[in-house]
């Protein structure tokens, strides 16, 4: 695998805009950057509405993935675009999540909606509309997804890489710094897990690092690439960021996204923890 | 709690009323240009050691805020024409510490 079969430029973006076949998706928590402009002929996907079960802890399963993109207009066979803000987090979880219930071709607009508001592309209000599809999902990948009872049994095992910042891998903060930190879940990380912050896989305006920037963080940091590997963060989706960057851009085979992460495993009885810096 | 994902929520002068402010070491700041508010700018904080710690966009008012925790950080301050402003800040349980940043 290429870095170009998973992951298109701004350039390119600009260029296939009005390719058949095409759909460019903008996915956010907060979908008000997409309502304010977007990329034209972009539709949205919104991360906590659409993507989530609405009552239970857990993704829309099968059908409900069916039926949203159904609505949304893509077809099985059609290229999906994944962009949107945070540094793509929520547009790399749903790029994980496309590829949890197998669609094949789907790729990543390197340094999503940040770089191209950086480079002052244009970006338009008007909402595209597509005709509804009759799209059929697969039943999920679980090579790619980990369970807590997993996570539990790699410890001293398998690499763990936790991608939260230095402060919520130590116990200092329970949540990214631009939230309040009120939570219900213990602080710190699970023992033996590496801290390597999903922002070290990125440059500052959100475009990954070159392949072999990225093998040396991981290989220096301690992660022996050969093993099998699961990462995690809060929430799961700065960790679908990284388990990119692993199982995407450097073509690990056994890479795990762990997306109960902390604020499941940091509210589990009796399990593991461990406090300040990894050991 | 189980749907609330890790965005940023939006960025407005006033801290939101759910706010404990005794429990938060507050970081809140204003993106000028030429004496004028810049929304959709991009506000990374970084810690004592560089690390990336978060990042928000700017809203209307030119607003960014970080929940961070006691100590020093940097703001760093990206725009479109390839601007990118450091600004050093220290952290306090209890405190708003206000940064304006010109760029």
């Amino acid at each position: 695998m290429s870095r170009s079969d998973v992951l298109v430029d701004a350039d390119w973006v600009e260029a296939h805009l009005d390719d058949p076949g095409l759909v460019l998706v903008e996915v956010d928590e907060d979908v008000s950057a997409y309502d304010k402009g977007h990329i034209r002929g972009a539709i949205k996907i919104d991360w906590k509405t659409e993507l989530q079960d609405p009552v239970r802890r857990d993704f829309v399963d099968k059908t409900g993935f069916e039926q949203l993109l159904s609505a949304k207009g893509i077809a099985n066979d059609d290229l999906v675009i994944l962009y949107g803000g945070n540094n793509n987090w929520f547009a790399a979880y749903a790029y994980w999540y496309f590829k949890l219930y197998g669609h094949e071709k789907v790729k990543l607009l390197d340094g999503g909606r940040k770089k191209w508001e950086l480079d002052s592309r244009e970006l338009v209000t008007e909402v595209p509309s597509r005709p509804a599809t009759e799209y059929k999902a697969k039943d999920q990948d679980l090579a790619i997804r980990a369970f807590r009872d997993e996570v539990v049994d790699a410890i001293g095992s398998k690499n763990l890489i936790d991608v939260r910042s230095p402060d919520e891998f130590s116990g200092k903060l329970l949540a990214p710094a631009h939230l309040p930190q009120e939570q219900a879940q213990r602080a710190g990380h699970v023992p033996t897990a590496r801290n390597i912050p999903w922002s070290k896989a990125a440059n500052d305006d959100g475009t990954f690092k070159s392949d072999e920037e990225l093998r040396r963080l991981y290989t220096e940091a301690g992660v022996d690439l050969s093993k099998p590997t699961i990462a995690y963060c809060r929430i799961g989706e700065r960790s679908s960021h990284t388990w990119f960057a692993l199982h995407e851009l450097l073509g690990l085979s056994d890479v795990k996204n762990y997306d109960g992460s902390w604020t499941e495993y940091g509210s589990l009885v009796g399990v593991p923890i461990e406090l300040g810096e990894a050991k | 709690m189980t749907t609330q994902g890790c965005a940023a929520p939006a960025q407005t002068a006033h801290l939101p009323a759910t706010v404990d402010l005794s429990n938060e070491a507050v970081i809140q700041g204003k993106v000028t240009r030429d004496g004028a508010p810049v929304s959709s700018a991009y506000a990374r904080l970084l810690d004592s050691t560089g690390e990336f710690t978060a990042e928000v966009v700017t809203g209307d008012e030119g607003v960014f805020r970080f929940f961070a925790a006691d100590g020093d950080w940097t703001v760093r301050v990206l725009a479109a024409g390839g601007v990118s402003v450091d600004t050093t800040v220290t952290a306090k349980t209890g405190e708003v510490a206000a940064v304006e940043v010109a760029i």
